[in-house]
């Protein structure tokens, strides 16, 4: 009996200096995780999963604090590719799905306040003080930012249109024909 | 005679589809009569969107330009006759999707007076300025691609040109544009080929046209021994897809381009004849590309090869060939590759080298489609040597990575693997799907990296201006001490000059810190207010001449906002000093 | 000679782990819906086994048997388990990040892998020696590679297919799984011949 507890603590102290000591000899900064996860996240910065920016919440995601279904701009087909990644069961957004949007200021009602241009966080607003805004609706990401922090709700959000850029071919459905 | 002698090589796969050529081929090009109006849209060619040169209400002239080209990589548009420019506004275009596109719209006054035009000799010109002259006359590919010619006429740096493939071989069944042109406009082709020739400077010209063609064959031989050039007019084995790019090189040099490599890299370069034929004509003629010639042909009682105006709705040009009554829809291109036009109101482009005809008996309803049963004969009868059944099977199941992994973008979109396949499963919808979200993902990809370099971009730059304004107020604050030091200084130094000195720079240490930290609240205290004052100031300006309801709207709004402003004010303003000040600058 | 090359192919084919033993099922089902995750599994179970068998016949030689503690084998396996994958992880994440990447979420499931602890105890109960525990424990970490492979390849493919909802995703997995095992059986007796 005591010659098994003797053993075993001793195997237990010897592995647990060598994974003590592994832990500080094989130490390495940073989590290569989060880049993989934020390279999936849609960069939008909206902060609708509850973070400030991607990042954050990538970094809250591969530390596991968080369930991954918070992005709703990734879509479903976002946290079915995070899910992939990280080994986790695919859940449904827990927020509606909407289509690709950009914000679009009223030209007629904008004061020039500025304030929108502070909220955006891809610098995709120019104007200048008492000047009429605009949006560069190629830089937009549909974040929604700005539309807080106009004093005369001037910005709404317009889903992004079909054209032939931005066209898809569909995916092949067989037509269904009711018997006659 | 040589081109008999000349050894031909072979390419994998292909079809023998009914080629169906015979019923257009039997009358000569005929001048379509100018339409009714004429919708011309600008982006007709691969790479950048030509801009609008016109406005509604101008006058212009045959051949005038209409659209720029913006950047290299692209080509300009003209307008196809002389009138009246109705507007420049999105209009259908012949695109399988039927989306809107920026089009000119031009009444035409019925005179096709043209715009003085200047024959020029190529040959006393610098390459680089013939091929700007091809930019800006529109020459593009018109074998279908629309590739702007003039960017496939500068020879590899590194490789010398070996081979110019002229391209003769149109083999999609019913098409005859290309055939009737060589047959009738024999010499104009050679004479543009000649022109190629001088720009790329390769060892051999070879020609290339389907052995179906045998009239063709004659004219185009012909006209190379008339005008004395060495081009060699080779017939080659009627399969589809033998016109391919690829596999005409591969047909006429034996040599095989790689998937990621460009013909040039191998020393070749092709061209189609009917861009030949423009090419000629923009720079002996001075003639823009505004027309072109479309086979009309199909379910239709007057089949024929037309020389129609670039912009010519497709509505008035089948008036032309009088389709039969059960015609249910018009076809752009070839059965094999082409799509179904969206709309009669859709415009005749640079790429519609044919129009057919089509109705329930000449094209059958599909048969549904069936389970793969993997026989293989897609992967016999593909050109590319790809597995079709392998990347149908991917696509379908939308696993796109794999679809790549087969080499989903080496496809061409010939359509033999639909042709062939027992299954009637429409493999060629599948492969642009899937390319096209691939596509899209990519877009994407890109859209979000640029998004977080300007996020981090910003980030820095907010940090960068804070540890600025920042260091400033010390700075600021650290010279008032300093003064105020000094002046005590004095005060001090004349009671007791000898330690004066020392005693301001310790005490001075001391207090700055104090000093700078109530001069910064001073300051944003100070330019809180201002801004308050400012805002106050501003607001009034555009509630002037409102009616009664929008003011009643801006007083509902000022209601809704005033609690939250309250709440969030505070926060705002402690979390973030810059911003007040910032709005003061401005 | 021979003898080795029976005990490798009988632990590769025969008597395959995971399709005849029935052992490590969870990475089985868990890490083989994608053909490179399930290379990346096979190669780290296959280096943590062939360790791990070693690393166990030297304990239960020179430890446990001469103190006459066989009874400890399986807490004292598991545990010397467990920290041989700690070890490679952490050696492996500074050495080389590149393999680190592909093995990387792999390795730590490997500790309740139970093919890993079943391999050692089955060695004991085989009377194998070490070199032969060692071709053993490599052989049987062979064979799993293999089927994992094979499996997330067939599985790769069926997300393709047509198949039934209510057999969509691990049901039609487990009827692969069973269908590959009745196959596997066609290998019985391979390591009979003399």
């Amino acid at each position: 009996m005591i010659t098994a507890i003797i053993i075993m603590a001793l195997g237990a102290i010897v592995l647990g200096a060598a994974l003590g000591y592994a832990s500080i000899k094989f130490k390495v900064e940073g989590n290569p995780l989060v880049e993989k996860i934020e390279a999936i996240l849609p960069q939008t910065q909206c902060g609708q999963c509850g973070f400030p920016g991607c990042k954050p919440y990538a970094e809250a995601i591969a530390e596991g604090e968080v369930d991954i279904n918070l992005c709703p701009p990734g879509g479903a087909e976002g946290v079915q590719r995070l899910a992939d990644l990280l080994g986790r069961e695919a859940k449904p957004l827990n927020a509606e799905e909407k289509p690709k949007q950009v914000a679009l200021i009223n030209e007629e009602t904008c004061i020039g306040c500025t304030l929108c241009i502070q909220a955006c966080p891809v610098d995709a607003i120019i104007g200048a003080a008492k000047q009429m805004h605009t949006i560069v609706a190629p830089l937009c990401t549909g974040c929604e930012l700005c539309i807080k922090p106009c004093p005369v709700e001037c910005i709404s959000m317009e889903p992004v249109a079909e054209n032939l850029d931005n066209w898809k071919w569909k995916y092949p459905v067989i037509e269904i024909k009711r018997a006659a | 005679m040589n081109a008999i002698i000349q050894q031909l090589f072979k390419f994998k796969g292909g079809v023998k589809p009914q080629t169906n050529k015979t019923i257009s081929a039997h009358e000569p090009i005929a001048q379509a009569p100018l339409p009714a109006r004429l919708i011309v849209p600008l982006h007709q060619s691969i790479g950048g969107t030509p801009n609008p040169l016109v406005v509604a209400g101008d006058h212009v002239l045959k051949g005038q330009l209409i659209g720029g080209p913006d950047g290299w990589l692209s080509s300009a548009v003209h307008a196809p006759t002389s009138g009246t420019v109705l507007a420049v506004e999105d209009h259908i275009s012949a695109h399988p999707s039927g989306l809107m596109t920026l089009s000119v719209i031009i009444q035409p006054d019925g005179r096709d007076e043209w715009l003085p035009r200047t024959p020029l000799n190529y040959r006393e010109l610098a390459p680089e300025r013939v091929r700007e002259i091809l930019r800006d006359a529109g020459v593009v590919g018109l074998g279908g691609a629309v590739f702007p010619s003039h960017a496939k006429l500068s020879a590899s740096k590194t490789v010398p040109m070996e081979e110019l493939v002229i391209n003769g071989a149109e083999c999609e069944p019913f098409i005859t544009c290309d055939d009737l042109l060589m047959r009738e406009r024999a010499e104009d082709v050679v004479r543009g080929v000649g022109i190629f020739r001088d720009l790329l400077a390769p060892k051999r010209v070879l020609i290339g046209i389907e052995d179906n063609k045998p009239e063709a064959v004659a004219a185009m031989q012909q006209a190379v021994k008339s005008l004395g050039e060495p081009f060699e007019v080779i017939a080659v084995p009627t399969r589809y897809p033998a016109g391919g790019a690829k596999q005409l090189i591969r047909v006429l040099t034996g040599k095989e381009v790689p998937a990621a490599k460009r013909s040039t890299e191998l020393g070749v370069q092709c061209f189609n004849v009917a861009t030949a034929y423009t090419a000629y004509r923009a720079i002996a003629h001075g003639e823009p590309v505004i027309s072109r010639i479309v086979t009309l042909t199909g379910n239709v009682e007057h089949p024929c090869n037309w020389e129609v105006l670039i912009g010519t709705p497709l509505g008035e040009f089948i008036q032309l060939g009088q389709p039969k009554s059960d015609t249910n829809g018009y076809l752009m291109g070839g059965p094999m590759m082409g799509f179904e036009m969206p709309s009669l109101d859709a415009p005749l482009v640079k790429a519609t080298n044919c129009i057919i005809a089509g109705s329930p008996t000449l094209f059958p309803p599909k048969a549904p489609e069936m389970p793969c049963i993997r026989c293989g004969a897609c992967a016999d009868a593909c050109p590319h040597e790809l597995q079709p059944f392998e990347m149908y099977w991917f696509a379908r199941a939308k696993n796109f990575g794999k679809t790549q992994e087969y080499k989903i973008f080496d496809c061409i979109e010939c359509g033999c693997c639909s042709f062939v396949c027992p299954s009637h499963i429409p493999l060629v919808q599948y492969f642009r799907f899937a390319k096209s979200e691939i596509w899209a993902r990519e877009a994407d990809k890109k859209a979000s990296e640029a998004a977080k370099a300007r996020f981090e971009f910003r980030n820095l730059r907010d940090e960068r201006e804070k540890a600025e304004k920042a260091e400033r107020l010390a700075k600021a604050s650290a010279a008032k001490a300093a003064e105020k030091k000094a002046a005590a200084a004095t005060a001090e130094a004349s009671i007791e000059p000898a330690t004066g000195s020392d005693g301001a720079d310790t005490s001075g240490a001391i207090a700055a810190p104090v000093d700078a930290d109530a001069a910064k609240k001073a300051a944003i205290a100070a330019a809180i207010e201002r801004a308050r004052v400012q805002r106050a100031a501003a607001e009034p300006k555009n509630t002037d001449g409102l009616t009664i309801a929008q003011r009643k709207e801006i007083a509902e709004i000022e209601a809704r906002r005033a609690p939250l402003q309250e709440q969030t004010d505070p926060n705002a303003e402690r979390a973030k000093p810059g911003t007040a000040l910032k709005e003061v600058k401005g | 000679m021979t003898h080795y090359l029976f005990i490798i192919i009988g632990a590769v084919l025969v008597n395959n782990v995971v399709l005849v033993k029935i052992l490590g099922l969870c990475p089985f089902m868990g890490v083989s819906k994608k053909l490179e995750t399930a290379f990346g599994m096979g190669a780290a179970t296959t280096f943590v086994l062939t360790v791990a068998t070693g690393a166990s016949y030297v304990i239960d030689h020179y430890l446990l048997v001469p103190f006459g503690l066989e009874y400890l084998r399986t807490l004292s396996f598991i545990v010397t388990i467990a920290a041989i994958v700690q070890l490679t992880e952490m050696v492996i994440q500074k050495t080389s990040p590149m393999l680190h990447q592909v093995l990387g979420i792999y390795l730590p499931l490997i500790t309740t892998n139970c093919a890993v602890l079943g391999v050692p105890l089955l060695n004991i109960s085989n009377k194998y020696n070490f070199i032969e525990s060692l071709l053993f424990g490599a052989g049987s970490a062979v064979g799993f590679s293999l089927v994992l492979v094979l499996f997330a390849g067939i599985r790769e493919r069926i997300e393709g297919a047509d198949v039934p909802v209510y057999f969509k995703g691990t049901a039609i997995a487990m009827v692969t799984a069973g269908l590959m095992s009745l196959a596997f059986m066609g290998f019985s007796g391979l390591d009979k011949y003399q």
